[in-house]
């Protein structure tokens, strides 16, 4: 067993360490107030080949493994949570599934511009009446000869605002999970546009919002994967998702747990640092302890799916343990920097504010537990 | 070998430089303790009347090079001229001032003679017979004491604002000596084709008495003009530390710190400057620091001899106008 | 253009050192070590002159064995490849010994430009560079802000006292850049694979038809490390700015006499 990075992904954790840093971090709390989209510093991410990690090289990507993935996404959220949400859902959930189910001609037609942040993808699946139920999802998707015709509302689209490429689920069969097919969208393509966007609690940088269809005409190539393996696609799609936002977890935990020590260490009450309390030590040591443990489980999953295995179990309980980590770290840090904590000037409260999307989005807390539940207890 | 000291004598405007003086008569010291002269190197177009000066100023002898093709610095003709006098003449240590020409010059010529060299020197002494010198290193985290090696020429580059220049004596003559100098112009080849001044109202960084330094507190260009009102004041010169000049507000030329110069002055006053160790590399040997930042925890007050937490933007018209009213008062 | 460059592998500048107990040296435990800072601006200095004019960029260090991560990391930034001098005689070697290895190793590779930062912020020193341009019998320019080049030629910008000088070379020549002159670039992911699959050439000094002899005894020696002078403590001083200016400008005027 080998729990040392390897030469390539040291480089990797380096130069995308070096690059938030200089790039992203000075300039997060003041995209977070305008909830700005940084279309500048996206482009950079792609010319850095971060927007498609682990695609080929030949279709344009960084030829990376999972674990190269987990580091990516650790050091951006560590500089800001939501720029880290754009580069997860391109990754994960539009390059991977082009990648893994799409005909030759679709990988060469949309993972090149994806993967190299020329176009952003966004990931239509949760309806106003299907979130953790989507197998319930109401999109309809009518065969019409030469073309597919969508009808419905997706909403908590990640990037939709941005987006030029979606994958939308829809129903092209019957009830149930096995009446879903997946499909290939463009900004552009008729009765397709954008509803309500969204004003969230955190992740400002990155937009949500409603896409509509209204007799939507997509032509036949546009359909991902086979007919009626919709919802299998979006599972293994978000099988690898899971692991990016555990990363994404992460790093928000670590950005608060090293800005409240920073705090701790420069604080004086009673005449010492406020470091030197055992108050103040024992929640830090949870917190690096936590993330620690939170990191060797999402490494885990990375290796695991680097090893061409199932991975479904792994996923959902390195997402589960660093989410909430994530959320309980930024309560600790808020508290830790007491009042401060609570005002805007100091980051700790974009970190608490952040960190709540990671228990939720990709499937919840709660049907993380289902998942792995149902793995130890053999049920299916 | 002999004894002798030698400071290779670059000079401005018919003048030698201010670390040309600064080294004649650190070189006075050494040479008196070596039993050995002063000897001044100068090279140039007409260079001879720059000799009584550099007497004046501690030479016991100028060798005098004269060229046309000496009137500006390039790396071939200094190094052709110099490597073969030093060769010949066997100095014990030569200094040279640690400037665009002399850090150009100096591996080069150390290359070309297989002399012992060291760079950014802060001190140069004797011990034990032995030539000792102090320098900086690792983003001046720590001292760096290096000795020469017996054998060959010692060339030691010393850092500007180091060494006081002794006052000058004009009873003090020095003896003039005229060095051959045949240069194939072929041999030549690099040339200057151009030379564009940076603007700069007072002396450079490397030899102001006073620095009045800017940092990213000053928030934009616009207010660097706060700085030059209190450097007028003052007769100081204008500094920067690293984020202004990434932002554009500033040339390069203002830079102070790992990655621009490293000055020493009397006085040097910080404002709006954080203080991370890149930046104090270039200014922490400075004999009085004054710091003025609104961040209480700002590493800089950690160096400051004199701290204030403020704004800059009300501290820096008060601070000019009082300083004025001062000056006014002494010249009255 | 086939060009190469000069890397050397240092001490991160923002963390702290330890002086060793002997004082020789510091102590690398804990240490992150990373590229010269001045050497990537010559790595991008480079391939931005293989992007316009095509050829090959050939990366040299000569150190021990973590160094080759300097090398990889400039691959990744898109050289071509690497020589990766290794040999216990490097330990005792100075600054000029050091330059004459690098020339031995660069003179067969036929370069039409060899590029250096300007210093290594280890320490500095600033001598690597012209000293090679001696030993390869080549024209040098130090400092460099700006480099154009020509048939044959370059017209560099440098900086000197108060001013910017325009110089022109003839080429092969040996130059030395200051970080102004570019915006270096992040190595991308895929480049970072390319360098890992790209084979480092190691070389002893044996290799280079070279004995420690010939390389020439070094002239200076360390002698001891010590901590910078610990600076007096300050003081804050504090009050309405009207009030404290004036107590600063009396500081100034009749204890620091400065003024």
């Amino acid at each position: 067993m080998e729990f040392a990075l390897r030469e390539e992904h040291r480089l990797v954790q380096t130069t995308v360490r070096e690059w938030a840093a200089t790039r992203l971090l000075p300039v997060a709390a003041e995209l977070d107030r305008a909830g700005r989209y940084p279309p500048g510093l996206i482009r950079e991410l792609g010319d850095l080949g971060l927007m498609g990690v682990f695609i080929p090289e030949a279709y344009g990507g960084g030829g990376m493994d999972t674990i190269s993935y987990c580091i990516v996404m650790e050091e951006i959220a560590r500089a800001e949570a939501g720029v880290s949400a754009v580069l997860s859902v391109n990754n994960s959930l539009d390059c991977f599934p082009i990648f893994q189910f799409g005909t030759e001609a679709q990988k060469r037609k949309y993972l090149p511009d994806l993967a190299r942040g020329r176009r952003l993808g966004c990931y239509c699946l949760t309806e106003p009446t299907a979130g953790s139920d989507a197998a319930s999802l109401r999109t309809t998707a009518r065969d019409d000869g030469d073309h597919w015709v969508l009808d419905g509302t997706k909403i908590f689209v990640t990037n939709g605002v941005e987006a030029d490429i979606l994958i939308i689920y829809a129903r092209t069969g019957g009830e149930g999970s096995g009446g879903i097919s997946a499909f290939i969208a463009e900004k552009g393509d008729p009765g397709l546009s954008v509803g309500k966007v969204e004003h969230k609690l955190g992740i400002h940088t990155s937009s949500t919002c409603e896409i509509v269809l209204q007799s939507c005409r997509l032509p036949k190539d546009r359909l991902l994967g086979e007919r009626g393996k919709g919802f299998h696609i979006a599972l293994a799609t978000l099988d690898g998702g899971r692991i990016g936002i555990a990363s994404q977890a992460l790093g928000i935990a670590r950005a608060a747990m090293e800005d409240a020590a920073a705090y701790a260490k420069e604080r004086r009450q009673f005449g010492r640092p406020i470091a030197e309390f055992q108050a103040t030590q024992w929640k830090i040591a949870d917190m690096a302890t936590r993330i620690q443990a939170g990191r060797l489980l999402t490494y885990r999953a990375a290796w695991v799916r680097d090893q061409g295995r199932r991975h479904t179990r792994e996923a959902a309980m390195a997402k589960l343990f660093a989410s909430e980590t994530a959320m309980w770290a930024a309560t600790q840090a808020v508290q830790i920097l007491g009042g401060y904590g609570y005002i805007q000037d100091y980051p700790v409260e974009r970190h608490f504010r952040d960190a709540k999307i990671t228990e939720i989005y990709e499937g919840t807390s709660e049907v993380q537990r289902v998942v792995i539940a149902r793995h130890v207890l053999g049920l299916s | 070998m002999s004894r002798d000291v030698w400071v290779l004598a670059e000079h401005t405007d018919g003048h030698p430089r201010k670390v040309t003086l600064e080294l004649l008569s650190k070189a006075r010291d050494l040479a008196a303790a070596l039993g050995g002269r002063v000897a001044a190197l100068v090279l140039g177009e007409s260079p001879a009347p720059l000799a009584r000066e550099l007497g004046a100023r501690g030479a016991d002898a100028v060798f005098v090079a004269e060229h046309p093709l000496l009137a500006t610095y390039t790396t071939d003709a200094y190094t052709a001229v110099i490597s073969p006098l030093v060769a010949r003449e066997q100095p014990s240590l030569l200094l040279i001032g640690s400037t665009a020409a002399g850090r150009d010059l100096a591996p080069r010529l150390a290359a070309r003679v297989r002399a012992g060299l060291v760079t950014d020197c802060a001190a140069v002494d004797l011990d034990g017979g032995r030539v000792v010198v102090t320098r900086p290193v690792m983003t001046r985290k720590a001292i760096a004491r290096v000795a020469f090696r017996d054998g060959g020429l010692r060339i030691a580059v010393v850092l500007p604002n180091v060494f006081a220049p002794a006052p000058a004596d004009a009873t003090r003559a020095a003896q003039v000596i005229p060095v051959p100098v045949t240069l194939d112009p072929g041999a030549i080849r690099t040339r200057v084709a151009g030379m564009t001044p940076v603007a700069r109202e007072t002396v450079p960084l490397t030899e102001a008495d006073i620095i009045v330094s800017g940092g990213r507190g000053l928030r934009g260009p616009e207010n660097f003009a706060l700085l030059k009102d209190l450097a007028a004041a003052l007769g100081a010169a204008v500094g920067s530390s690293r984020p202004p000049v990434d932002s554009g507000w500033v040339p390069h030329d203002y830079e102070i710190g790992q990655t621009g110069k490293t000055v020493n002055p009397q006085l040097y006053i910080a404002c709006g400057i954080s203080g991370a160790p890149q930046h104090l590399a270039g200014m922490s040997s400075s004999r009085y620091i004054v710091a003025i930042n609104k961040d209480p925890q700002a590493p800089i007050f950690g160096v400051a001899s004199y701290g204030v937490v403020g704004d800059l933007f009300q501290i820096l018209p008060l601070l000019t106008a009082e300083v004025r009213k001062l000056k006014a008062a002494q010249a009255g | 253009m086939n060009i190469a460059v000069c890397v050397k592998q240092v001490p991160d500048t923002e963390a702290p050192i330890r002086i060793r107990a002997d004082g020789r040296g510091i102590e690398e435990g804990g240490l992150t070590f990373v590229p010269n800072y001045y050497d990537e601006h010559a790595i991008e200095e480079a391939l931005r002159i293989k992007e316009r004019l095509g050829g090959a960029v050939t990366l040299i260090t000569a150190g021990p064995g973590r160094a080759v991560e300097a090398l990889r990391a400039g691959l990744a930034m898109g050289a071509d490849q690497a020589i990766h001098i290794q040999d216990a005689a490097l330990e005792a070697a100075d600054h000029i010994v050091l330059a004459r290895l690098l020339a031995a190793a660069i003179a067969p590779l036929s370069c039409d430009l060899v590029l250096c930062g300007r210093l290594a912020t280890d320490d500095n020193a600033a001598i690597v560079g012209p000293a090679i341009a001696e030993f390869l019998g080549l024209p040098q320019a130090t400092a460099v802000t700006r480099l154009e080049l020509g048939q044959g030629t370059a017209r560099v910008h440098r900086e000197v006292e108060g001013a910017v000088e325009i110089l022109e070379l003839s080429l092969p020549a040996v130059i030395t850049v200051e970080r102004t002159i570019n915006e270096a670039r992040y190595p991308s992911l895929p480049g970072i694979m390319k360098a890992k699959r790209t084979a480092i050439t190691v070389r002893t000094l044996a290799d280079l038809a070279l004995a420690p002899d010939d390389l020439g005894p070094p002239r200076v020696e360390l002698l001891s490390l010590t901590p910078p002078p610990r600076r007096q403590a300050g003081r804050i001083l504090e009050g309405e700015p009207p009030a404290v200016v004036k107590e600063l400008v009396r500081l100034l005027h009749e204890e620091a006499r400065v003024l």
